[in-house]
């Protein structure tokens, strides 16, 4: 099964916590599951206030600076990964260096 | 003949319908076609057990009637030959030696997967009462009081989950065990407390899910037999069931523990559940099951309610509090002190207790012992609205009529 791992944090909490060093694992993190062939993608993302949000209304396309959730928690990774069950989705989610601080969503992957 | 029927089915049905449902959930990796061709399977044999008479080994009788059932319903939605074809190869040994090895195994299986930890703490509940415990939707949906069409779409909504996110149907490994063995304890616990006093309707004592509960936590001390909180639990729950029947009298009213007639306790529950208990505390890890369990000690080894030991109980009930801070964890302590110290002891530490449905009941019980007949009258009173049990309704009006 696939799951869609959402990483997301308060975003100065993120800042201050990667300069203190708690991203070290993170290289492990993503070793770990190349080497068991598990990851099927992985992006981290630009800071919140860099994105746009798009909506469609009446034929015309609106765009709002920054996030379409505002709020001190944001995405700010995403992986996608390939499991046998949601414990083993659950057990990489809790290894990713942010859920020690933020926290990741696990959302199953809709195969159609 | 038919009464003798419909009462094995019954029994069948009290002790089987879990183990049932949950070695169809194995066979067919489908929640609701299990339950439903159990359902079915239950149905016919209503109808054949009158003609041919009951068979020896209902259960096995009623495996393979839901799993033939299965093989058919699959069949005819062509699901597809190959989950027929794994589902036919793997109940071909479906000798009993198998099903009773494998059986206690289903029944687990399923009650961990009702109570993984990525579902909410009322949806393992729910799901637990209904597939494991049997309860119709209908009686689920009056425990949490809400409607009946409320309750299935909940319970819908959990096995859609269950299936989408892919909750695995086993039991966890045993380096998983002890993570996942709380979750599994408050089920259970909770399953036997609404067993134990029915939040609702004509009986306070639901025995059927008492065993169920006791039958479980027995299961599941054997797979774990060095939790000291399974132990724990287990011996809670012995030493409470003991009491059950001296805890209404013949006209099934509320009997409170001191006025209860202490030979109608079952004095091999009482025995069994301190063994469990001098098991569980040998390991010196005490936790809140064991604290419970210990104050039921105190009750059910006092030869009168006289002799009780309230002034240990309030101080187990002091650790207990600082463990789990529950609302009825702190009436309770309230009720103690009440014993230990005076009504208005009792009175006092009862003052700084957030609500619980007993608040009330037990704030009259110290107020009439302290004379005060009005306030206490007004308290029964109160007490009154927040129940709907009708043995404690009885008692409670008893009360307020003295």
């Amino acid at each position: 099964m696939q799951y869609l791992l959402l990483i997301s944090a308060d975003e100065d909490l993120a800042v201050t916590r990667m300069r203190d060093g708690a991203f070290a694992s993170f290289d492990t993190w993503i070793a770990d599951l190349e080497q068991r062939g598990v990851l099927r993608a992985h992006v981290g993302l630009h800071e919140s206030a860099t994105a746009t949000t798009v909506r469609l209304r009446d034929g015309e396309v609106l765009l709002t600076d920054g996030p379409f959730a505002e709020g001190r928690e944001q995405v700010g990774g995403l992986a996608v990964v390939d499991c046998t069950d949601l414990d083993e989705a659950v057990a990489i989610a809790a290894a990713h260096p942010a859920a020690a601080f933020g926290q990741v969503e696990v959302r199953p992957v809709r195969v159609s | 003949m038919t009464d003798d029927v419909e009462r094995a089915l019954a029994d069948t049905f009290a002790q089987d319908w879990g183990r049932l449902v949950a070695t169809l959930i194995r066979l067919t990796g489908d929640w609701d076609l299990a339950e439903e061709c159990t359902q079915d399977a239950f149905a016919a044999a209503l109808r054949t057990w009158r003609r041919d008479g009951i068979p020896d080994v209902p259960r096995a009788w009623l495996t393979t009637t839901a799993r033939n059932r299965a093989v058919d319903r699959i069949r005819r939605e062509r699901v597809g030959a190959e989950k027929v074809r794994s589902l036919v190869v793997q109940t071909d040994e479906l000798d009993l030696d198998v099903m009773d090895s494998g059986i206690a195994d289903d029944r687990l299986r399923l009650l961990f997967t009702c109570c993984h930890p990525a579902l909410s703490l009322s949806s393992r509940v729910e799901l637990a009462l209904r597939t494991l415990c049997g309860l119709t939707t209908a009686e689920v949906a009056r425990l949490f009081a809400v409607s009946e069409a409320t309750m299935a779409k909940r319970l819908v909504r959990t096995k859609h989950k269950i299936a989408v996110a892919g909750i695995p149907y086993q039991v966890p490994s045993a380096a998983r065990l002890p993570e996942r063995t709380p979750a599994v304890l408050a089920v259970l616990y909770l399953m036997f407390t609404e067993g134990y006093a029915a939040t609702a309707g004509p009986h306070l004592v639901r025995v059927d899910l008492c065993h169920e509960a006791i039958d479980l936590a027995r299961a599941l001390a054997a797979l774990v037999p060095d939790d000291p909180e399974v132990a724990g639990v287990l011996a809670l729950m012995l030493l409470q069931h003991a009491r059950a029947s001296a805890r209404t009298d013949v006209d099934g009213v509320l009997v409170p523990l001191e006025e209860q007639d202490r030979a109608a306790w079952d004095r091999a529950a009482i025995d069994a559940g301190l063994a469990q208990l001098r098991r569980a505390v040998r390991r010196e890890r005490v936790g809140p099951y064991q604290l419970q369990a210990l104050i039921a000690a105190c009750h059910a080894t006092a030869p009168t309610a006289a002799d009780t030991d309230w002034v240990r109980i309030v101080s187990l009930y002091d650790e207990l509090v600082a463990v789990l801070p529950s609302a009825a964890v702190q009436v309770n302590r309230a009720v103690a002190i009440g014993m230990a110290r005076g009504p208005q002891a009792g009175l006092d530490a009862l003052d700084g207790t957030p609500d619980h449905p007993l608040r009330p009941a037990v704030r009259a019980d110290l107020l009439r012992r302290l004379g005060r007949a009005d306030e206490a009258a007004s308290a029964y009173r109160e007490a009154l609205t927040r129940t709907a049990n009708q043995a404690e309704r009885a008692y409670l009006e008893r009360r307020l009529r003295a």
